[in-house]
């Protein structure tokens, strides 16, 4: 059987969504396979956390230290290494503290690395771990092979293995405090403090239609024509990371992990093809419009209707149509 | 400040249709667009801005065929001072680890204070610089958008994190640092740009010039594989409107119409 390990994020007290994800990716990488909690962190909320977490696990493990109190990855990769046995299967999210922590974390454990998994095949002769990823923002998917004879360490992209409805949440495990182990949590990157997003001029997480445009509107001059249509349709303008990149609109507009997280009734996606990053900040359910000049466009995977025309034709017209109306 | 920046030659998400090979195992590469990884440009121009207000040198280096050269000309037309290829057949087939082994024995031969790479290119893999750190023994930052050089000791960096929000630290040189996009606006570069460097000398290192054992990278070092592509079978999909565009903005209306998009 794999040895599995799983770090927790948390904050406040309250364990990350990916907490009750990681067993079930774990029992596609094997079924029946156990996945043993890290939580690492200080006092009171730790504590919370550790607990809460043993309706999910049968073990956790908690590492209590007030240098952990903000997750620092550089501190908390050092903890693991004493912490993660040698040749075992260590799953982190692939969120910004996952990709902070988890590829150098692969060099110091001497293991195999994965990232961004979205799908488990299971194991292949006791040593060859068959997994799937994507490329390419998602273009195209890949099957993959990864050694495991001497560990892996694996992120797996948030949303994914999501249990399938309210699990059966009765591990009935334990807490094992493994403070003393940490061993030296010395580093050479120190946190200061974290600076908030601004607030923009609008909010686009009030309206109930919003209408995204991403790089298909090819230039500045071109939101206009988003604008207007939005205007008809009593809808906000928002956008895909590199429209706030080129700073043609405000980062408050931005949908997305590192943007705003939306849960509009329609969802016009205009020229975006749809990363996971961007679609992470897309939440409810909402009835997706797609219009991409690529047939072959990711988005038109998981919109609800899709159109295959030139946004900045396109757009104009549908605005003209709906003035009619 | 002496510092060396990763750059990787990626297909162009934005330029292509990707199709599969007629085997199904690889792309169909015959009229893809490549250019340099986007998070790699957001690299180079923060080295320049550095370089620009404390002095130095930026170093631009690549894994990759002989066709990979003309990024790093692209990049030097940017203002990168230096370039190096670092190919050998023997680099084909490398895993994130492989090319990080790679790129290490260059950074070996060098004196840097510190090392950018981009957050993540085209395989979304963003693992080549934690583990160039992790190799090199050095501090890591990933999905910096905020650099600030406070004495040649140290620099203040800010790192991206959920919901737009930006994570100060402190970070001791020499350093690795990933780049996250949107930290700078990279300047453009013209044809007469890239004319002007269209003749200086980029040294081309393999296997035996960085002193690299060829089993350790490549193919045969990696432990990671990519089997085959394949395009996902994902349900239904969305259901595609088809006709005249007055005749698809007529469903899309109705559509809307009963969504409450109008
Ligand atoms: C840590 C991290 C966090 C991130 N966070 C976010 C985030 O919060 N939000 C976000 O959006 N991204 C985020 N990204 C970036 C993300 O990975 C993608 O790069 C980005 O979402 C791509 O935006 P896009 O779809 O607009 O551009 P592209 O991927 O370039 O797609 C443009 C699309 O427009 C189509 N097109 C081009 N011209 C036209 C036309 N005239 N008419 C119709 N269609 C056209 C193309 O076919 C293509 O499908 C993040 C990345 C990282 C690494
Ligand atoms: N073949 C390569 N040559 C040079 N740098 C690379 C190469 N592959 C990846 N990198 C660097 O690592 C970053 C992240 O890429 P990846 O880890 O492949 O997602 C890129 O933006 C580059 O800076």
């Amino acid at each position: 059987m794999a040895e599995i390990y799983a770090y927790i994020p948390h904050s406040s007290g309250v364990a990350d969504d990916t907490a009750l994800e990681f067993p079930v990716a774990a029992g596609k990488i094997e079924p029946g396979a156990s996945v043993t909690a890290i939580v690492t962190g200080s006092g009171a909320d730790l504590d919370k956390v550790a607990e809460s977490l043993t309706s999910a696990y049968k073990e956790v493990i908690k590492i209590d230290n007030e240098a952990l109190a903000y997750p620092n990855a550089e501190i908390i990769r050092k903890v693991l290494c004493n912490i993660v046995p040698k040749g075992a299967i260590f799953l982190a999210a692939n969120d910004t503290f996952g990709m902070d922590l988890a590829p150098g974390l692969s060099i110091k454990l001497d293991a195999a690395f994965a990232a961004d998994v979205v799908d488990f095949e299971g194991i292949d002769g006791g040593s060859t771990l068959k997994l799937v990823r994507q490329e390419l923002g998602g273009a195209v998917s890949t099957h993959v092979t990864c050694d495991i004879s001497s560990g892996a360490v694996i992120t797996i992209r948030p949303g994914v293995f999501a249990p399938a409805e309210e699990a059966e949440k009765a591990a009935g495990g334990s807490v094992t405090d493994k403070s003393g182990e940490a061993g030296d949590l010395s580093v050479k990157r120190r946190f200061l403090e974290i600076v908030e997003a601004e607030a923009g001029d609008v909010d686009i997480t009030k309206s109930d239609v919003l209408v995204s445009v991403g790089r298909g509107i090819e230039g500045e001059e071109n939101i206009e024509i988003a604008e207007e249509l939005a205007e008809a349709m009593n809808a906000v303008v928002s956008c895909s990371r590199p429209i706030v990149d080129a700073k043609w609109l405000e980062k408050s507009r931005q949908v997305g992990t590192s943007g705003q997280t939306v849960k509009p009734k329609v969802y016009m996606a205009m020229g975006i093809s749809g990363s996971f990053q961007h679609l992470g900040g897309l939440k409810g359910n909402p009835f997706i419009v797609a219009v991409n000049k690529n047939p072959k466009a990711p988005i038109f995977q998981v919109a609800d209707v899709g159109i295959v025309e030139d946004i900045l034709e396109f757009m104009p017209e549908l605005t003209e149509k709906i003035k009619e109306l | 400040m002496e510092i060396l920046v990763c750059v990787k030659r990626v297909p162009d998400t934005a330029e292509n249709e990707f199709e599969l090979n007629s085997e199904g195992n690889d792309l169909d590469r015959d009229d893809l667009v490549y250019s340099v990884n986007e998070w790699d440009n957001y690299a180079v121009e923060e080295a320049i801005q550095i370089v620009d207000r404390v002095g130095g040198s930026v170093t631009v280096a690549t894994v990759g065929d002989e066709e990979s050269e003309e990024i790093l000309r692209r990049e030097m037309a940017m203002g990168a001072n230096n370039g190096v290829l670092l190919s050998d057949d023997a680099f084909e087939g490398s895993d994130g680890k492989g090319v990080a082994a790679i790129l290490k024995s260059e950074i070996d031969s060098g004196n840097y204070d510190l090392i950018m790479t981009g957050a993540q290119a085209d395989e979304g893999a963003a693992q080549v610089g934690g583990m160039l750190a992790a190799m090199l023994d050095v501090p890591y930052a990933s999905l910096v958008n905020k650099i600030e050089v406070v004495d040649d000791k140290k620099l203040k960096v800010g790192r991206e994190i959920e919901g737009g929000n930006q994570e100060m630290s402190e970070i001791e040189l020499p350093c690795v640092l990933s780049i996250q996009t949107g930290i700078n606006e990279p300047r453009y570069v013209g044809i007469r740009g890239i004319r002007k460097v269209a003749k200086l000398e980029i040294p081309v290192k393999g296997a035996s010039d960085l002193g690299l054992d060829e089993g350790s990278v490549g193919n045969a070092g990696a432990k990671v594989k990519r089997v085959d592509y394949f395009v996902p079978d994902l349900g239904e999909g969305a259901e595609m409107l088809e006709g005249s565009t007055d005749e698809i903005i007529e469903q899309l209306i109705e559509k809307l119409k009963a969504k409450g998009g109008l």
